[in-house]
């Protein structure tokens, strides 16, 4: 072997050479194929690599959109319809990535609520976390940008409203508020940005997840009991074991998602997109995509401009030091008898004030979304500190084989079933 | 794709999951390979685009010598009305002697109109000699000032890197003072 | 499966629904409930009636367009409706369209060409306002994907004339719709009277008739890739399944041994 090549253990003499000098099948092999990953994954473990191809999707479909969308405001809605009409496939390509987007939210947010139950945030994945809840970020300017592209009344007056937030910032707040449009209201120069960095964004992300999944594999996945594998027998390769189950929901995903695209394509939508942009007419009910009514709702439910624009940062902000405003040692919510129920009403009062996003600005909607808020808030920044000290833990198990092979033992219901054939 | 399929099958034992894991695996590349589909397509000719695939020329103020351009496809059509000697010069040439041996009869629908795509057949730029000042080669029709290429009354080449005549589109006479290009 | 992990489902369940709720409950904004109409293109099997569609388009042409245009639509894009290439030009031919400009730099009238796109009535949204008292007889192209209720709420409209209750007012130039926002609209009732259209394949053009055929037209307008859609995602679901079923088959083939 000549001194600085790779010691590879691949057999194809071709891709040993490649290997030799770029040791990419070496990597692929150790983080791929032979990973040691925990055994007791459940199909939300799933949702992680759902992401991954709705990114790649998006992607895809967004490259072959741009080649017949035109950046104006003259022609930006009929080119929109070009595609749906006369491009071969334009329509196809339209509404998949159209409802790729609310496919991605769907998939993220249960990747999120995964590990905020399972308790992932904790050490030692804090970076990891705050990693993923940078590309929530870059996932909502890029998705809000492209609402914007089709150049409907919903987009323009999207584009206004949310480029409007920034005049909120005291002092230099309307001088921001121009830079981002270029001019003195949402015009061609914004629609053209916003193409520019719309397009842009998703590669941000890319590198973002490679972040993301480099962090992840120096630290390993947590797992439904929240405890650290302890040995191999606790762990399988991740080939075949878990691209085997990745590939059943992706299946579904692909399921779901085609009776979405196919059946019902404009089910997420506003019908006022489908009317050009006019700048002299506000739409009677404008409300942003599903994906941002729980943020649109606390933005709302706060009665001060400045105020309720940063309650609305601030609930995603918020997640950046959840890995220590929650003190408890123990990460899995299977094991905190108190901590759980907190847990799900602050689910409740997510999907309320998703609810409530999409409802007129009056009562009892406002009061609804304030209590939901006041909630919402209330849970990461006084209920996690306090039960960290004041819950007592269900005792854990004491390793992931140890349950699965015995079958039993004095262990919470939750521990004891077989958690591979679940849902 | 099937035999990649069962090189690294065998490893694994058990003949009855290989199958299943083959069929699986040949699914999904039906499957992929279905959905790449739409993209590539989505490549071609739009249908508005093809809607325009067709142009009509009104003949009556074209004088005789001279020639219009007109666009079809995005492409320059040349339509000229050849005076009687260009004809003759065009129908005197050997045909051996051509480098795409073409008769001019071959090439026209009506002996004085001549219909070529003006794009030159060595690497599409538009040869020069539509307008009177222009220069028109050293064979009175035509001359690429890209590469130097020369072609006759008639459109062929004659001299120069280009390997083809210029090409004859599809048109049909709707009138005598009327074609229809595409 | 254990207690938990279901409930964790419920969760996750209920986010799917929120997203999906999300959109219907946007649509109640309060308005009158539309009374539901059978369309042959409804559920996944779907599928225009092209007779009814071309009877449509009959209407839209005698009636709507002289308001209403339809800019996103070509000639040509009627042969999907079924009508031959000659009917196709034929129409695009009844029309002159403005062309131009010729080599002495004027605009020119011309005959239409199938390629051309559907005359609109108006020079543009100023002279479409003038001439209708101040208001703006919407685009027509995507109108049914343009408001909540689609084609049920077009039928709708066309049928919702009737007389104002009592202690309205109606504004000048205004009539009374039960189903259109405000309930006070500028267009006149368009289809008012049965045989106001001249149907040339023996249908009889009773009013419900001609607002049903109108509606079939405009759907097929805005939604030209329908068919073809739903057909491939019929196509699409049988093949997700098999495949789910194949996938499933191997995980557990793969994890029978670590169970």
């Amino acid at each position: 072997m000549a001194s600085g090549l790779h010691n590879s253990e691949v057999a194809n003499p071709v891709l040993r050479w490649i290997d030799q000098r770029l040791p990419v099948i070496t990597m692929m092999q150790k983080e791929y194929g032979t990973f040691p990953t925990p055994r007791n994954f459940n199909y939300f473990w799933n949702f992680g690599a759902l992401a991954m191809v709705n990114l790649l999707i998006m992607i895809a479909t967004g490259i072959f959109l741009a080649m017949n969308y035109t950046p104006h405001v003259t022609m930006a809605f009929d080119s929109v319809e070009r595609i749906m009409r006369d491009v071969n496939y334009g329509w196809l390509l339209r509404y998949v990535h159209a409802n790729g987007a609310s496919m991605f939210f769907i998939v993220v947010y249960i990747h999120i609520w995964r590990g905020l139950y399972y308790g992932s945030y904790k050490a030692p994945r804090e970076l990891l976390w705050m990693l993923g809840v940078v590309i929530f970020l870059l996932m909502m300017a890029t998705a809000f940008m492209g609402y914007v592209l089709p150049w409907g009344q919903m987009s323009f007056w999207g584009a206004t409203v949310i480029t409007n937030l920034f005049s909120a910032v005291p002092l230099v707040g309307p001088d921001i508020v121009t830079w981002l449009w270029g001019g003195f209201s949402v015009d061609n120069p914004t629609l053209n940005r916003f193409f520019s960095l719309h397009y842009l964004m998703p590669f941000v992300i890319f590198g973002v997840v490679f972040l993301h999944v480099a962090a992840l594999h120096i630290t390993g996945s947590n797992n439904p009991l929240g405890i650290d594998p302890k040995g191999p027998q606790d762990t399988l390769p991740f080939h075949p074991y878990y691209t085997a189950k990745d590939s059943v929901g992706l299946v579904a995903y692909f399921a779901f998602f085609a009776v979405l695209v196919f059946f019902f394509p404009n089910l997420l939508g506003h019908a006022d997109n489908y009317i050009p942009a006019n700048p002299l007419v506000t739409p009677a009910h404008i409300v942003p995509e599903w994906y941002f009514l729980p943020f649109y709702a606390i933005l709302r439910a706060v009665p001060d401009k400045l105020g309720g624009v940063v309650m609305m940062f601030g609930s995603i902000a918020i997640l950046f030091v959840l890995p220590w405003l929650d003190t408890s040692p123990v990460r899995s919510m299977r094991f905190r008898p108190l901590a759980r129920p907190f847990f799900i009403v602050w689910c409740v009062a997510f999907l309320v004030l998703l609810y409530c996003g999409g409802k007129p600005p009056e009562e009892p909607y406002v009061t609804i979304s304030r209590v939901a808020t006041a909630y919402y808030f209330l849970y990461f920044l006084v209920i996690l500190p306090l039960l960290g000290r004041l819950e007592r833990p269900l005792p854990l198990p004491e390793s992931i084989a140890r349950p699965v092979l015995r079958g039993g033992g004095p262990l919470p219901a939750g521990a004891m079933s077989k958690p591979m054939e679940k849902a | 794709m099937a035999d990649s399929m069962a090189q690294t099958a065998p490893q694994d034992g058990g003949t009855r999951r290989d199958f299943l894991q083959l069929v699986t695996a040949a699914f999904a590349a039906v499957g992929v390979g279905t959905l790449a589909w739409p993209f590539i397509s989505s490549m071609n000719p739009s249908r508005d685009v093809l809607a325009l695939s067709t142009t009509e020329v009104d003949l009556t103020p074209i004088a005789t010598g001279s020639a219009v351009t007109v666009m079809w496809r995005g492409m320059p059509i040349f339509v000229r009305n050849r005076t009687a000697e260009e004809v003759k010069e065009a129908r005197e040439v050997p045909v051996a002697d051509l480098r795409d041996p073409q008769t001019d009869q071959a090439r026209v629908k009506k002996d004085n109109w001549l219909v070529v795509v003006g794009v030159c057949t060595h690497l599409g730029c538009v040869p020069l000699g539509q307008k009177p000042t222009d220069p028109r080669g050293e064979y009175g029709g035509w001359f690429c000032p890209c590469h130097g290429s020369h072609y006759d009354t008639s459109g062929r080449i004659r001299k120069g890197p280009a390997p083809l005549n210029l090409a004859v589109p599809d048109y049909v006479f709707n009138t005598d003072t009327k074609i229809t290009v595409g | 499966m254990s207690v938990k992990t279901l409930k964790a489902l419920a969760v996750a369940a209920g986010l799917l629904a929120g997203a999906g709720l999300a959109g219907p409950a946007r649509a109640a904004g309060g308005a009158e409930h539309l009374p539901h109409v059978n369309f042959s293109f409804d559920g996944p099997f779907g599928h225009f009636d092209l007779a009814s569609a071309q009877r449509g388009f009959l209407v839209y042409k005698q009636v709507c367009a002289n308001c209403h245009s339809m800019r996103l639509l070509s000639y040509r894009n009627l042969r999907e409706l079924g009508l031959s290439d000659e009917q196709v030009r034929a129409i695009a031919a009844d029309v002159q369209v403005v062309d131009g400009p010729n080599d002495e730099g004027e605009m020119f009238e011309r005959a239409g060409r199938p390629s051309d796109r559907f005359r609109s009535p108006f020079a543009n949204e100023k002279a479409a306002r003038a001439a209708n008292n101040g208001a703006l007889p919407p685009d027509l192209s995507v109108i049914t994907k343009a408001r909540e209720g689609g084609a049920q709420y077009i039928h709708a409209l066309l049928v919702g004339y009737e007389d104002p209750p009592a202690g309205v007012t109606l504004m000048d130039g205004m009539y009374y719709n039960k189903y259109f926002a405000g309930h006070q609209i500028a267009m006149a009732p368009p289809l008012s009277g049965d045989g106001q259209v001249e149907y040339t394949d023996g249908t009889n053009p009773t009013v419900d008739q001609m607002v049903r055929d109108v509606s079939q037209f405009l759907t097929w307008a805005a939604e030209p890739e329908m068919e073809q859609r739903k057909a491939m995602g019929v196509k699409m679901v049988l093949f997700f399944t098999v495949l789910g079923g194949l996938a499933y088959a191997v995980k557990r083939k793969v994890w029978a041994d670590v169970h």
